[in-house]
C-alpha cells in the first residue's frame, strides 16, 4: 500500500520507518533513501533552500510512482514523504521507505522510486546562494537514471 | 475558458501563477494554446520560443502538444521537475 505525504513539517525517520513493521511479521526487510539539504550545490554556498510542488498532481504521482513499484517487485508497502517550502542546509527533504519480504526487492524498488521522484513528480528547488537566488536546473544524469528502469 | 498555471522559474519570469484563458476553437488543443502565449508580448514569446524547456499537464496528468482541451481542463506549465 503506497502511504504518501507531502508537507511543510519535518518528519522523524525512525518513526516513519517503524510504521512500515509495526504490529506485523510478516516483513523481512525495509530499504529506505534520506535526502537532505547540502551546504554547497555546483560551487557555490547554499544558505537555504525553497521547495515549490504543484498541489493535487505532485501526490498523485507519487501514488502513481509507487503504485508503479508495487506492479513490479512484491512489496509489502511503499511510503514517500517529501518536504515543501523553505528549509536549510541539513534539513531532511524526502524519505522514501520499502518493506519487503526479502532485500532484493526493497532495495530495488527504493531505488526506482527515488530516481522516478527525481524525473516525474513536480517539484522545483530554488537555491539562496551569495550571488542571489537561482532555480536548481535539471540533470541530465537524473533522465539517465530514469532511463534505466524503462 | 481554461485554467492555465504555471509554476517555479516560469511563474516568476510571467509573473502570474494562474489566469483564465478563454479556448480559441472547440477542438483546441495544447499545441494552439501555446501559440497564444506565445503571440504575447515581453517575456511570453521569449518563454515559449521553440527549444524552450518545459513541460505542460492536462487535468494533473503529464500531456503533449497534441493533447485536446476542453472548456474546464485545468492546463499547467512548467519546468523540468528537480525534486528529492
Amino acid at each position: 500500500m503506497p502511504i504518501v505525504r507531502v508537507q511543510e513539517a519535518d518528519f522523524d525517520t525512525g518513526r516513519e520507518l517503524e510504521s512500515l513493521t509495526r504490529g506485523r511479521t510478516d516483513v523481512g526487510a525495509v530499504a529506505s533513501f534520506t535526502g537532505l539539504v547540502r551546504a554547497s550545490s555546483e560551487g557555490s554556498a547554499v544558505s537555504a533552500m525553497t521547495l515549490e510542488h504543484y498541489p493535487g498532481m505532485t501526490e498523485r504521482a507519487l501514488e502513481e510512482i509507487c503504485r508503479e513499484a508495487h506492479g513490479r517487485w512484491d512489496l509489502i508497502d511503499t511510503l514517500v514523504i517529501h518536504r515543501v517550502g523553505s528549509l536549510a542546509p541539513g534539513d531532511r527533504i524526502v524519505l522514501v521507505g520499502v518493506s519487503s519480504a526479502h532485500r532484493g526487492e526493497a532495495f530495488a524498488a527504493c531505488e526506482f522510486i527515488m530516481d522516478y521522484l527525481k524525473t516525474r513528480a513536480p517539484f522545483w528547488k530554488r537555491e539562496d546562494t551569495p550571488a542571489g537566488a537561482r532555480w536548481v536546473e535539471a540533470r541530465e544524469s537524473d533522465e539517465e537514471a530514469a532511463r534505466g528502469w524503462e | 475558458m481554461v485554467t492555465v498555471l504555471f509554476f517555479a522559474s516560469l511563474r516568476e519570469r510571467l509573473g502570474t501563477g494562474r489566469e483564465m484563458v478563454p479556448l480559441a476553437a472547440p477542438n483546441a488543443t495544447v499545441s494552439m494554446l501555446v501559440e497564444s502565449l506565445r503571440a504575447r508580448e515581453g517575456p511570453w514569446s521569449e518563454a515559449f520560443a521553440p527549444g524552450k524547456a518545459w513541460r505542460v499537464a492536462v487535468n494533473q496528468r503529464m500531456a503533449s502538444l497534441a493533447t485536446p482541451l476542453a472548456a474546464g481542463d485545468e492546463v499547467a506549465f512548467f519546468p523540468p521537475v528537480t525534486g528529492g
